[in-house]
């Protein structure tokens, strides 16, 4: 019995694809990945899919974009959780309609925009992000000269750890985050290991520990975060960033890029997402809007949703400028 | 993962266990061959250290050449006739399955779910099971969870079909030929061992990434108890009935239709059951390939570092996972001849006929006020754990972070790897004979020339110390439990519930006392397998026979001599197959501990869907882990009573 | 030479059934004739059935039986092929089992040929009922008319009443009625029977066997019984042949397998049977010697010698032994005795 179900599924599916051969963006009945299509309740829009990549300043935009589109445009909104460079594969396969918040990633956009033309540029989101290395400000103030990359390795012996195997602790965020902390290492010829403490979470737990009980750390942050305005954070100079300085991953020796945060969505979003596609490409707001908005939501124990109603409530103006007309 | 499919029949104590024990060789006695042996070693380590090391290097050519393979594959994705005319449509067959249940499940609303899981409930094992599966399923509304929760139920429904679909003809041919188990056996042997995360990569190679790829990866992990337990099942059928079926001229389709699966059916419930329990565990991992559901709750409360987020979506897994085993094996326990009655009949059809009823009239979603947050109280509760207990639970941390693992990791990163790989060698040939011990070393001599030498390393250093932990804590429970039987009692619930759980549940706890570091990975791999290991023990305490007791006792034997000079002794294969199991879980549990701090291999593949540069490492830490497992199950499975035929002789 | 096949209705002729790999070369060469320890020892094979012979009348109960493992259920099985013979003829009713397709085998498996188990081979998830009319069902007989025949049979069986209930829900004798009724459901021409009841408890074995004897005497079918219980062998068997180590030493009524026992392994089976019950006049008449009265009592030379004590206790007088009106021999009390007290058999040996 089963295999006759299958059978039949075989059947239909072969007719779904026209026996033309399956790729793999080929729709299938239900998870119809345009907006008006399969699952959407009643009375929806459609539904568009915004990946929701693991850092809360990256949760504040989606949510609220998303709750525009909810209630402004009367979309189903999906936010499902998947990092950063495999939302990019999500255009191919239609699990991710758009990625709010994309730091870079040349290479993706070549392949996915460029090669494949299944992913499309939406615009600036007007944040201005940056990553570096940072030290709580205590240090920098007990050790003047240790704001210097050159001077790390003479402090080395205050960051060990237990898991930094005798070297000096470098901690860093989530696996999925854009990093060129062990090539810059080993170019720097840094006496340090990456640490990997997993989450933005141990990020922040660490920076502020570190600020509170005085203990040395060394980590990977960005700006924007709202961290800034809580705790004092001193960033370690690299050697300056040039043009393409960074263009072999496996050569890196210098800072990273002050980077125009950009939105980018699939081509199928674009093509057939309306009205969704127009305010995600209208959508632009300020890293003090971000910071506000993130805030919320992790130390005012406020889910996306609430934190999203609070700013957008007290900025009418700017979010109706996003609306399509 | 659950391992209930893994233990063995209860393990027979032989005599023969015991007697070699006693041996000795050439004269000498056998502790001074060990202390030489190591005494040998620690002097080559002494001369050798810090020579033929192997460090990691991400840019190893291997991990290139597989990250370029994946960038020439995702070309060729939609060109290959390979991936047209075959992947493709697999993935698409599967995303059809998968939305067929997602449509069904989300059509039927939260009414209707909830009343026909309990009248399904209700005709697998009575109104009992049906108000748990009501509960139960309340509850994904009550954590405000719904829709992950059905997501995650299609995501299961949709692998456990195919997975039954194929693994259960599959397994009766198995059982009915022996010529197919030959062939099956071995695959699943190795399948059995092989870490959730290892099925992940070569999945996104060939069927990319998201809900389908997910399904399949959860179905592949998911089939072998469908495939061993309904094999068994067919070849268990009394022999007798089914002579006498042949012996009344049926054809043999007859006498499979009409006597074996019939007979079978019992435990082919009970295989259902298993390759539920196995795709529960493994939809959250598929989560890191983008597959939707509970397993994304968790990825946020990990990546947040928040337990209250990640505990809700735990619980709804675990209940589903309580539900699901508790219909399936009621179903399971009927005989092979009860039917339901025309009461249970009615009594499902209402319960299910009145939440359809209610869906058109109830809110389409759950409503918002029936939900019970948990997120705040939970994390709060964390934070008050976590400042309270910060000394402690740092202080265990670091001590065993400072008196074992890096000690360990040190001795077994600065030795040349041809003296691990002797060392190997010699445990494994010693305890589980020569072809056993070829095997580990081939092994290990792979996972060099894979380029993971190091971390493979530092994963064993892992999983030495959680194996160590959890063998003492195993035996102690095993042993408190086989001489109380009123502790047994106690105990026995909490290890079956245990087993049902899927592994990454005892993340949780975990994480929230040590945060993200190895100690976190040991930790939950102690609480993962302690249970089984327990339970071995005490199984192997009790199966010594009572008139050995009774004689030993009558001979004035204290209880502690009892235990001692008896008990211990003629339990020992069973204390060894323990330890075979415990180390095999423990490995699975640590490669998972990759999501939380625990690094090395499991922190390789985790980078591996992460970052797109890095996909060949972790595809390779992927094969990396199942040689360990190989190799660990090769060093120690001479503990469970399958010696190889030349180990006999040889010994 | 044998009667032609068709008198018979299952002729057997050079069976062998070798278990193991390369069972044919075994056969081919000379190891065949080793004795079964050393055979397996040489080949790693087991014959189980060596070289067997014989002839079942059309009606007859024919007994086989055996020590355990003497390879009894291996021949049984092998009428049927339900154990493939690895070389030998079989006929029954003169139909080639060897050589039959295995459609045609299914068709004698139906209709002609059904069996009844030692350890029952019940259906566990049916009903006593569905059991008893499972090999119609396979025959693709309506559900009508096979619960109608399934009931006369279980009412032929003594199970009146109990058609639904399940097989765990019978005493271990009801279970092995419902296997006989099951073998009886779709009329065969031969049963055979794998120590049917050797897992019962005595009584209701003794009752189980006048079952048989009863079922025999009604529907008169051609039975082969498979044994270990030599009273059991007797107590049914026209004809029994006694198996050792896969090949049959001796078949023959109970009173020839008693009075001339063809080797020391049959009579030492035998010893402990009550000879008076098995042997007749026949066997210990001698020749009148001169001068003897001739007019005491006259019995067939068939009586048993159990039955002849009482007509030799009311008469000193030599007991004439006739078979059909002509004079066979005589018997006198000394003659009985001797008989009774074993002193014929070490003068036979002595002589
Ligand atoms: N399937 C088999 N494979 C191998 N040897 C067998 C098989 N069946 C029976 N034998 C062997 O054949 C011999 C005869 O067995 P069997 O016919 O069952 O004897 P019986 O029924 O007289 O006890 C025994 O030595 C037994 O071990
Ligand atoms: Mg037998």
């Amino acid at each position: 019995m089963k295999i006759r179900l299958l059978a039949g599924l075989l059947v239909l599916g072969m007719a779904a694809a026209g026996c033309g051969g399956a790729t793999v963006g080929t729709p299938s009945g239900s998870a119809a990945p345009q907006p008006g299509g399969g699952s959407a309740a009643p009375g929806s829009a459609g539904t568009v899919k915004i990946a929701i990549n693991p850092w809360v300043g990256y949760e504040a935009s989606a949510n609220v974009v998303a709750y525009l589109l909810k209630n402004e445009l009367h979309y189903d909104v999906e936010l499902p959780e998947i990092k950063e460079q495999l939302a990019w594969e999500g255009f191919e396969t239609g699990d991710v309609d758009v990625i709010i918040e994309n730091w870079g990633h040349p290479d993706l956009k070549k392949k996915y925009v460029e090669e494949k033309k299944v992913a499309v540029e939406a615009g600036s989101t007007g944040n201005k992000g940056v990553i570096g290395w940072y030290i709580p400000k205590w240090m920098a103030d007990q050790y003047p000269d240790i704001t210097d990359y050159k001077s790390l390795n003479k402090y080395a012996h205050l960051f060990k750890t237990s898991e930094s195997g005798g070297k000096g602790q470098l901690l860093f965020g989530d696996p999925s985050y854009v990093s060129n902390e062990e090539a810059l290492i080993k170019n720097l010829k840094l006496d340090y290991k990456v640490v990997v403490g997993g989450s933005e979470a141990s990020l922040i737990k660490g920076a502020q520990q570190a600020q509170e009980q005085k203990k040395p750390l060394l980590f990977y942050f960005w700006d924007p975060h709202w961290l800034f305005n809580k705790t004092q954070l001193v960033r370690v100079k690299l050697p300056e960033y040039t043009e393409g300085c960074d263009a072999d991953p496996k050569k890196v020796a210098c800072d990273y890029p002050e980077m125009d945060l950009d939105k980018v969505v699939s081509k199928r979003f674009a093509d057939t997402g309306g009205k969704a596609y127009e305010l995600v490409k209208n959508f632009q707001w300020t890293n003090e809007d971000q910071n506000a908005v993130a805030n919320d939501m992790t130390n005012n124990g406020m889910t996306g949703e609430q934190a999203a109603k609070k700013w957008l409530d007290a900025n009418t103006a700017k979010w109706q400028a996003w609306l399509p007309k | 993962m659950t391992t209930q499919q893994r233990l063995p029949a209860p393990v027979e104590v032989t005599a023969a266990g015991t007697a070699e024990g006693a041996a000795s060789r050439g004269g000498l006695p056998r502790w001074a061959w060990y202390a030489g042996a190591a005494a040998l070693l620690a002097a080559a380590y002494a001369v050798f250290r810090g020579t033929g090391t192997l460090p990691h290097d991400k840019e190893a050519p291997q991990f290139l050449a597989v990250t370029e393979l994946r960038e020439w594959i995702d070309d060729q994705r939609d060109l290959n006739p390979v991936f047209l005319y075959f992947l493709n449509y697999v993935r698409l067959y599967v995303a059809e399955v998968h939305g067929l249940f997602q449509t069904v499940l989300n059509a039927l609303g939260w009414p209707g779910l909830v009343g026909v899981m309990g009248g399904m409930a209700w005709l697998a094992g009575g109104w009992r099971v049906a108000l748990l599966a009501v509960a139960g399923v309340g509850s994904f509304g009550v954590l405000g969870l719904w829709e992950s929760s059905v997501e995650t139920l299609a995501l299961v429904g949709a692998s456990v079909l195919l997975s039954l679909a194929i693994g259960v003809p599959l397994g009766v041919w198995a059982g009915l030929s022996r010529r197919v188990r030959g062939l099956v056996t071995p695959v699943l042997d190795v399948m059995q061992i092989m870490p959730t995360f290892a099925y992940l990569a070569p999945l996104v190679l060939f069927f990319h990434i998201g809900a389908p790829a997910g399904a399949i990866a959860t179905m592949i992990y998911s089939i072998p108890p469908a495939i061993r337990i309904t094999s068994l099942a067919i070849q268990e059928v009394s022999p007798a009935a089914v002579e006498a079926s042949a012996s009344l001229g049926a054809t043999p389709a007859q006498t499979l239709f009409k006597v074996r699966l019939p007979l079978a059916r019992p435990r082919i419930a009970l295989a259902a059951n298993q390759t539920v329990m196995m795709a529960l565990s493994m939809v959250v991992i598929a989560n890191l390939i983008s597959a939707p559901g509970l397993g994304g709750d968790i990825i946020r409360g990990l990546s947040r570092a928040q337990v209250g987020l990640m505990l809700p979506a735990g619980v709804a897994i675990v209940v589903t996972a309580v539900v699901l085993d508790r219909m399936l094996s009621a179903l399971a326990r009927r005989g092979p001849r009860s039917r339901a009655g025309r009461l249970d009949l009615a009594a499902a059809g209402a319960l299910a006929a009145a939440g359809l009823a209610l869906t058109p009239v109830l809110p389409a979603t759950w409503p918002q006020e029936w939900t019970v947050n948990l997120a705040a109280p939970v994390n709060e509760a964390v934070h008050w754990v976590e400042s309270t207990w910060y000394g402690a639970t740092t202080f265990v941390k670091d001590l065993t972070s400072h008196a074992l693992l890096n000690p360990l990791e040190g001795l077994l990163t600065t030795a040349p790897w041809w003296l691990v790989a002797l060392a190997v060698l010699a445990l494994a040939w010693r305890v589980s004979g020569a072809r056993p011990a070829l095997t580990a070393l081939g092994c290990l001599l792979a996972i060099a020339l894979l380029g993971l030498w190091e971390h493979a390393m530092q994963t064993m250093t892992t999983v030495a110390v959680a194996v160590l932990v959890t063998l003492v804590l195993g035996l102690l429970l095993g042993v408190a439990a086989a001489r109380s039987p009123r502790y047994s009692a106690l105990q026995r619930p909490l290890l079956d519930a245990a087993q049902t759980m899927p592994a990454f549940v005892y993340l949780l706890p975990a994480l929230a006392l040590f945060g993200s570091t190895r100690f976190t990975a040991i930790f939950a791999s102690v609480v993962y397998a302690v249970p089984p290991v327990a339970r071995l023990v005490e199984d192997g305490i009790r199966a010594v026979p009572a008139p050995v007791v009774e004689a030993a006792l009558s001979a004035g034997s204290t209880p502690g001599q009892l235990l001692w000079k008896v008990q211990l002794p003629m339990a020992r294969r069973a204390i060894l197959l323990a330890a075979n199991q415990g180390i095999v879980m423990t490995l699975a549990m640590v490669v998972v501990g990759g999501l939380v701090g625990a690094g090395a291999l499991g922190y390789d593949v985790v980078v591996g869907f992460s970052q797109r540069a890095d996909f060949g490492m972790g595809f390779v830490a992927g094969v990396a882990t199942v040689l360990l497992g190989v190799m660990l199950d090769r060093i120690t499975q001479g503990a469970d009573g399958r010696p190889s035929p030349r180990r006999r002789k040889l010994t | 030479m044998r009667d032609s096949p068709d008198s018979a209705a299952i002729t057997v002729e050079g069976l062998w059934k070798i278990f193991g790999a390369g069972a044919h070369r075994v056969l081919g060469g000379d190891d065949r004739h080793l004795d079964p320890a050393a055979l397996r020892e040489r080949t790693g094979c087991t014959a189980a059935v060596r070289d067997v012979s014989f002839d079942v009348r059309p009606g007859e109960v024919f007994v086989v039986m055996g020590l355990s493992g003497s390879g009894k259920s291996t021949l049984v099985r092998c009428l049927t092929r339900l154990v493939e013979p690895t070389a030998g003829e079989i006929r029954i009713g003169g139909e080639d089992i060897a050589r039959a397709s295995p459609a045609r085998l299914r068709e004698i498996r139906r209709h002609r040929v059904s069996m009844v188990f030692q350890h029952f081979g019940l259906l566990p998830h049916r009903r006593v009922v569905d059991n008893v009319a499972y090999g119609l069902e396979i025959q693709g007989v309506g559900r009508a008319a096979r619960h109608a025949r399934a009931a006369e049979i279980l009412s032929l069986v003594g199970l009146d009443g109990h058609a639904g209930a399940y097989p765990d829900q019978l005493s271990g004798g009801m279970q092995q009625r419902v296997g006989l009724a099951r073998a009886l459901a779709v009329d065969p021409q031969v049963m055979l029977f794998d120590e049917p009841f050797s897992a019962l408890d005595p009584l209701i074995r003794r009752d189980m066997q006048a079952e048989v004897v009863r079922l025999h005497r009604e529907v008169g079918k051609t039975m082969v019984f498979i044994t270990h219980d030599l009273s059991e062998a007797l107590k049914l068997g026209e004809r029994i042949a006694i198996m050792r180590d896969g090949s049959i030493v001796q078949v023959g009524t109970a009173e020839e397998l008693v009075g001339s026992p063809a080797d020391d392994y049959v009579a030492d089976f035998v010893r402990d049977v009550p000879r008076s019950h098995v042997l007749t006049l026949r066997r210990i008449s001698r020749e009148p010697e001169p001068g003897e009265p001739l007019d005491g009592p006259e019995l067939p030379a068939a009586t048993l010698v159990k039955d002849a004590l009482e007509a030799a206790s009311v008469s000193s007088r030599p007991i004439r032994v006739v078979d059909g009106g002509t004079l066979v021999g005589v018997v006198d009390r000394v003659d009985l005795l001797a008989f009774l007290s074993g002193r014929d058999l070490t003068e036979r040996a002595g002589a």
